[in-house]
């Protein structure tokens, strides 16, 4: 069976600064794969690239998802095909209200009922009518976001720093939030798949991660059990799991 | 009684003296291009309109059937052609045209040129001198009608100059919603509408007034509006226009002379085709903590060229409060736009007056971050555009709430 994602060779540039350095991937369907390493790695780059924005530029590699070269596919075309992403600090946009957002995105076919559930899990109800992350703290930002994510129904999902922003109350609502994206109840949906960023690792006490990576300067140099690598990270440091490859 | 004969000589002698006196903002435009004079008669029913204007007064929110509106006043070019109360009211408001109130209560000379200086320029001038009705508005004291009152301004004919004057006064204690459409029948007319508009809040009192304004190519507009809002009174302003025009300059005052007097302003402009568009709004505030607010969005395509203008003035030594929010948004490499913000504090130490302003084009990353949901790009940029023009306006119907909001989508899309 081809993999959910596939990353060869990876050469990706933001405003003229190299980020990314020939970085190779896979991820197979249902799996749930971490990402450590330190700020300014090339995390979030190699996230943003997956998902097709355009300052991020390829100067070389290719990207497939689901086995369809969307290397050069856009934004757009890449969300329809089954991607999504939580970002880890949202644009604010004013005068679209999350509901109105909400209503945009179901309209590729969820259920009202199924979406009034989701807002209560999520504790969003006294946010539909404000503009979309504005004045939202960083939990509400990040529920707001999965809150989109649970509506649209990605397939794969990129889940940039989940607990960046959030009170120890909240994280527990956030890690039920991504289960329901990726399954329920910790039990994976075979078909769907996660790529989360994080630095603390709070989130693995909330889903059940597969595999951690370690991205060092722009390339992966790290691959294994996620709280093992965590554990490592904790005791070394980036640097040293970089070296010892 | 009328007003008083002594009175208006007085007002006309001031208007005349004025009659030449160029405007200070918008080009100065040749009255005498504008001469034409027609009659036109009572209509039974405004669904009795001719099928263009019934169209164009559509278009500007007003309600053909009457249906949740406590009255109706309709004026076609220079005549008044329809006026009614919604039985339900009677008692608690009344409507008639400016001519007709005049004539029957001389208190009017209170509310009749008392705001809006009748030598400001030479459309105030002309206003004065060949005034041709306008509706007046009173609701009484305590009085609450929960439907608003529609009025519709409408032009028919070509060459001529529309010269109303109109005259809301809420009473003490008393709250009123007003809907005004103003507009052509005819799309290719030319001519020009000055609309003196005075609007008398008094304390305790509400006035919540919509205009929606839909012009074309060659017809020139100039509002002068002044509203007095007294002790605890306020005053929302809610002003649409979305369709080309040859030129409109409007600056239109709230004056809060009572203590905790309000006002708001909401201003949304799409500027399309060769449109002059000079347009703000100025806030005075007089008495002790008074509040004020101004909101503009303007977005500028083809050849239109906007000048968005906003006066916040504190007059008071004790505490006001006042902020003006002005943001354009820039679709062609032809269109301009001014944002001209102004804060003036006379001495007034405890005046908290702010402003932020902005110009640029739709931010990529807004749009980036809808098509990472699976929206187009298009639809992205339709959806934030709407969002910025923030059209949310109580008791439009909803069919014309939909088609603003696609003829911004269109727009939109068009601009791109």
């Amino acid at each position: 069976m081809q993999d959910m994602l596939r990353v060869e060779n990876l050469w990706v540039s933001v405003d003229g600064r190299q980020v990314l350095k020939g970085v190779t991937f896979s991820m197979d369907y249902g799996e749930i794969n971490v990402l450590f390493g330190p700020n300014g790695a090339g995390k979030t780059t190699f996230m943003m690239t997956l998902m097709g924005f355009p300052k991020y530029k390829i100067e070389q590699g290719k990207i497939y998802f689901k086995g369809v070269d969307v290397t050069d596919r856009d934004l757009f075309e890449r969300a329809r095909l089954g991607l999504g992403i939580s970002f880890q600090r949202p644009p604010t946009v004013k005068g679209v209200t999350l509901r109105k957002m909400i209503e945009i995105i179901s309209n590729n076919g969820s259920n009202d009922e199924d979406i009034r559930t989701m807002i209560d899990q999520l504790n969003l109800a006294g946010h539909l009518q404000r503009g979309l992350n504005d004045g939202f703290s960083g939990g509400e930002m990040k529920r707001s976001e999965l809150l989109q994510l649970m509506v649209q129904q990605p397939e794969l999902v990129l889940i940039d720093e989940p607990e960046s922003g959030v009170d120890i109350e909240n994280i527990s609502l956030v890690g039920q939030a991504i289960n329901s994206l990726i399954g329920k109840d910790k039990v994976k949906d075979p078909k769907r798949g996660a790529l989360i960023i994080t630095h603390t690792g709070y989130i693995l006490d909330f889903v059940n991660a597969d595999k951690g990576y370690i991205v060092f300067d722009g390339v992966f140099v790290c691959r294994g059990n996620p709280r093992d690598i965590l554990a490592e990270i904790k005791k070394h440091g980036y640097r040293r799991c970089a070296e010892c490859r | 009684m009328p007003v008083g004969k002594a009175y208006v000589e007085s007002v006309q002698e001031k208007a005349e003296a004025a009659k030449d006196k160029k405007a200070a903002f918008g080009p100065d435009i040749d009255l005498a291009r504008y001469s034409g004079h027609i009659e036109r008669g009572k209509i039974e029913s405004l669904e009795s309109l001719a099928a263009q204007a019934k169209e164009a007064a559509i278009m500007t929110g007003i309600s053909l059937e009457e249906e949740q509106r406590a009255g109706s006043f309709l004026q076609v070019d220079q005549s008044v052609v329809y006026e009614s109360l919604n039985k339900a009211y009677e008692g608690q408001l009344e409507i008639m045209s400016t001519t007709d109130a005049l004539d029957k209560y001389d208190g009017l000379e209170e509310y009749f040129w008392k705001s809006v200086p009748v030598d400001q320029d030479k459309y105030t001038a002309q206003a004065a001198l060949n005034m041709t009705h306008g509706y007046f508005i009173r609701v009484f004291p305590n009085q609450k009608p929960q439907y608003p009152v529609q009025s519709c301004l409408l032009v028919a004919e070509n060459y001529i100059s529309q010269n109303v004057h109109n005259i809301i006064i809420v009473e003490e204690g008393a709250e009123l919603q007003v809907i005004t459409g103003c507009t052509l029948s005819k799309s290719d007319a030319e001519g020009i509408h000055l609309g003196i508009s005075e609007f008398y809040v008094k304390k305790g009192g509400k006035l919540f007034f919509t205009m929606i304004h839909n012009w074309a190519d060659n017809f020139h507009v100039r509002p002068r509006t002044w509203a007095i809002i007294e002790e605890e009174g306020s005053f929302v302003s809610n002003y649409v226009l979305l369709k080309p025009v040859k030129s409109i300059q409007a600056f239109p005052v709230a004056y809060l002379k009572g203590d905790r007097a309000s006002a708001k302003f909401n201003t949304v402009v799409y500027g399309l085709k060769n449109s002059y568009i000079d347009l703000g709004s100025r806030i005075i505030l007089e008495g002790r903590e008074t509040r004020g607010e101004s909101v503009a969005r303007t977005i500028a395509a083809d050849e239109s060229v906007i000048y968005s203008r906003g006066d916040l003035i504190a007059k008071t030594k004790e505490f006001c409060i006042a902020h003006l929010d002005c943001r354009g948004i820039i679709f062609s490499p032809r269109a301009d736009i001014h944002a001209i913000p102004q804060l003036i504090s006379h001495g007034a130490r405890k005046a908290e007056l702010s402003h932020e302003a902005s110009i640029g084009p739709i931010a990529e990353e807004q749009v980036e971050y809808l098509m990472s949901r699976g929206i187009s790009k298009d639809d992205a940029i339709s959806v934030i555009t709407s969002g910025f023009l923030n059209l949310d306006i109580p008791y439009i119907p909803e069919f014309l709430d939909k088609n603003i909001k696609e003829v911004i989508r269109a727009t939109s899309q068009d601009a791109l």
